[in-house]
């Protein structure tokens, strides 16, 4: 079997372990061995990498010199990126995704740059295509082209929209606001157009470095201003969909340099995000479009005050410690403001308070809580929360009505009961979590400010509800306390 | 589902094709990865999902198999200094994407005491 054919099976077998590797992605203990998988399948398409042709000759004609650069290379990247998943906080998970599409994307349109680059560069590919032109036998070059030009563009956009998504998670003062002007629309339509046009100028004009340049700059700009309008908490739709992207850059980069396993690794993320974009718009009950171009347009619901008026009751950490004390059955509903406060160990010594008196605690999970998919799910398991007790919003929604305490920490409008309710919300028909049914409801919340979707809550009015307003982790510890105090 | 999918990178191997069937071939493989990716991914639970999203970042790492032939290529001048470039940055998702899952995934499963 020839050098080529051993290499292509090492391609296979990565290829089926990263498959295998999503398989396993069903429960967290077959997860990690489906990890080391994944893992397994890169270093063989990496080694396997190092015995391509043109890395072979070019190891016969300039000796140890390119795997010293390799190496070079491997060594810097790995250190960076390992640095990086070891420091990074859980809190932080969303930004160090972003971060890592960014460079995914960034990666793959390089690649496409240094193929573009050899091939037109070196005098005999100069002529070979030059001749190709002139005969008409675009075959090769077209599918060559085509791909090349759709990886810068995918990729520069990625780069630079996972960079603005990071500067966002991590509320860098610049970027906290969602740049709103109606003026945005023009700008990405214009950039859109002129990437379109750069796109089918390189495709006319195959050999021209400058244009495929120019394409990218479009691009990164593109990236950025279609990222700049999107709010805080639409950022796990921007994640998933950033994501996808970067499968979908390193998947076209395999039409460029003509290798399977890059688009089958490429697909696969590709078709993950694409799946996690759209449970993600379902479950803030809006379309893809709206979330990317929408922003979120003015809101016809109810006057703050009228909901409020009056009915609001405030309650003490004593008070609400004396309506725990009777629980039988707690329901704990994490929202992105669990994170911001870091009160995911706070949270766990009190559900470990309630089970010494007796009671069972769980968690409702609301999809887009957070921001990214599954982020609450990754606190809690930070705070050693058993795997079991974190329920999906399908499952857990049916066991409100024979829930005594729901405590809400940090969520808003996944629990606002007008998208049940109210058809003239901008929220109705978004899915849930009924805490309005539990018998008594506390919400731990700085203040009655909006959510992202700017709309008042009637749940913080109702009869059965107690407001307890403080910062989440000070507001867990004091109950708590107050809850072993008495 | 995994054999469908493999079965072009097999045909590979066996012959050198014309540009065309190259270009068919390829759009196969993506097409039936697309859809095994869906297949696949539709069954991974919601709680998952962010180790499902930091995990198949790694895998997108994968471009690295391009950066790291443009490098070693050493072709010409510039194409190199891209695609080191393109070896740190997609080293830096792969390893950092795997480490990570791995450390999340850690945090899933109940410590031995």
């Amino acid at each position: 079997m020839s050098t080529h054919a051993w290499i292509n099976l090492a391609y296979l077998v990565a290829a089926m372990l990263f498959i295998v590797a999503f398989k396993l992605m069903t429960g967290p203990r077959t997860a990690t061995r489906g990890n080391f998988l994944g893992a397994a399948g890169m270093a063989i398409a990496l080694a396997a990498a190092c015995f391509e042709q043109p890395v072979t000759e070019s190891l016969a004609a300039h000796g140890a010199w390119p795997l010293v650069l390799l190496g070079i290379a491997a060594v810097i990247g790995s250190a960076i990126g390992g640095v990086m998943a070891v420091k990074y906080p859980m809190t932080g998970m969303p930004q160090m995704v972003a971060l890592l599409n960014g460079f995914g994307g960034a990666a793959s349109a390089l690649v496409a740059g240094a193929e573009l680059w050899n091939m037109t560069a070196s005098a005999a590919h100069g002529d070979a295509t030059r001749a190709a032109l002139a005969h008409g036998e675009l075959a090769p070059w077209t599918q060559f082209i085509i791909a090349t030009a759709l990886t810068g563009l995918i990729g520069a956009v990625t780069f630079w929209g996972s960079l603005v998504a990071f500067a966002k998670l991590e509320e860098l003062p610049r970027f906290k606001k969602a740049w709103t002007d109606p003026v945005r629309h023009w700008v990405n339509l214009g950039l859109a157009g002129l990437t379109a046009a750069l796109g089918i100028g390189l495709c006319v004009f195959p050999a021209s470095n400058l244009l495929f340049w120019a394409l990218v700059i479009a691009a990164s700009a593109l990236g950025c201003t279609l990222t700049l309008p999107i709010g805080g908490a639409d950022m796990p739709v921007v994640i998933c969909l950033l994501n996808s992207y970067s499968g979908l850059a390193a998947a076209a980069a395999g039409f460029v340099i003509d290798n399977s396993v890059l688009v089958i690794a490429g697909s696969l993320v590709g078709a993950s995000g694409l799946i996690l974009t759209a449970i993600m718009c379902q479950a803030m009950n809006r379309s893809l479009v709206g979330v990317l171009f929408g922003g979120l347009g003015t809101t016809t619901a109810a006057n703050a005050d009228d909901v409020y008026a009056g009915k609001v009751k405030s309650a003490s950490a004593e008070e609400i410690a004396m309506v725990l004390e009777g629980a039988q059955r707690v329901v704990i509903v994490p929202g992105y403001g669990l994170a911001v406060a870091q009160a995911q160990h706070a949270v766990r010594e009190l559900a470990s308070a309630l089970e010494k008196r007796g009671a069972t605690v769980e968690y409702a999970i609301h999809p887009v809580a957070g921001r990214m998919p599954g982020h609450m799910n990754v606190l809690l398991a930070e705070a050693d929360i058993p795997y079991e007790k974190l329920r999906e919003m399908d499952d857990i929604n049916p066991t409100f009505p024979e829930t005594d305490v729901a405590i809400v920490v940090g969520a808003n409008d996944v629990v606002n009961p007008a998208a049940r309710t109210d058809p003239k919300s901008p929220i109705a028909g978004m899915p849930i979590l009924d805490v309005d049914k539990a018998r008594t409801v506390v919400v731990v919340k700085r203040s009655l400010s909006p959510g992202f979707a700017g709309i008042p809550n009637p749940l913080f009015a109702a009869d059965n509800t107690l407001m307890y307003f403080a910062d989440g982790k000070k507001a867990i510890l004091d109950l708590t306390a107050a809850l072993e105090k008495g | 589902m995994v054999v469908i999918t493999v079965m072009p990178l097999l045909a590979e191997a066996v012959a050198a094709e014309d540009p065309a069937g190259r270009f068919i071939r390829l759009l196969t493989v993506f097409l039936l990865a697309m859809w095994v990716g869906f297949e696949v991914i539709t069954k991974v639970p919601q709680r998952l999902h962010t180790p499902l999203t930091s995990g198949s970042n790694a895998v997108s790492g994968i471009t690295a198999v391009g950066a790291i032939v443009a490098t070693g290529a050493l072709a010409t001048r510039f194409g190199s200094l891209l695609g080191f470039l393109a070896v740190v940055l997609a080293m830096i998702n792969v390893v950092g994407g795997f480490v990570v899952t791995h450390r999340m995934l850690g945090m899933f499963n109940p410590k031995k005491k």
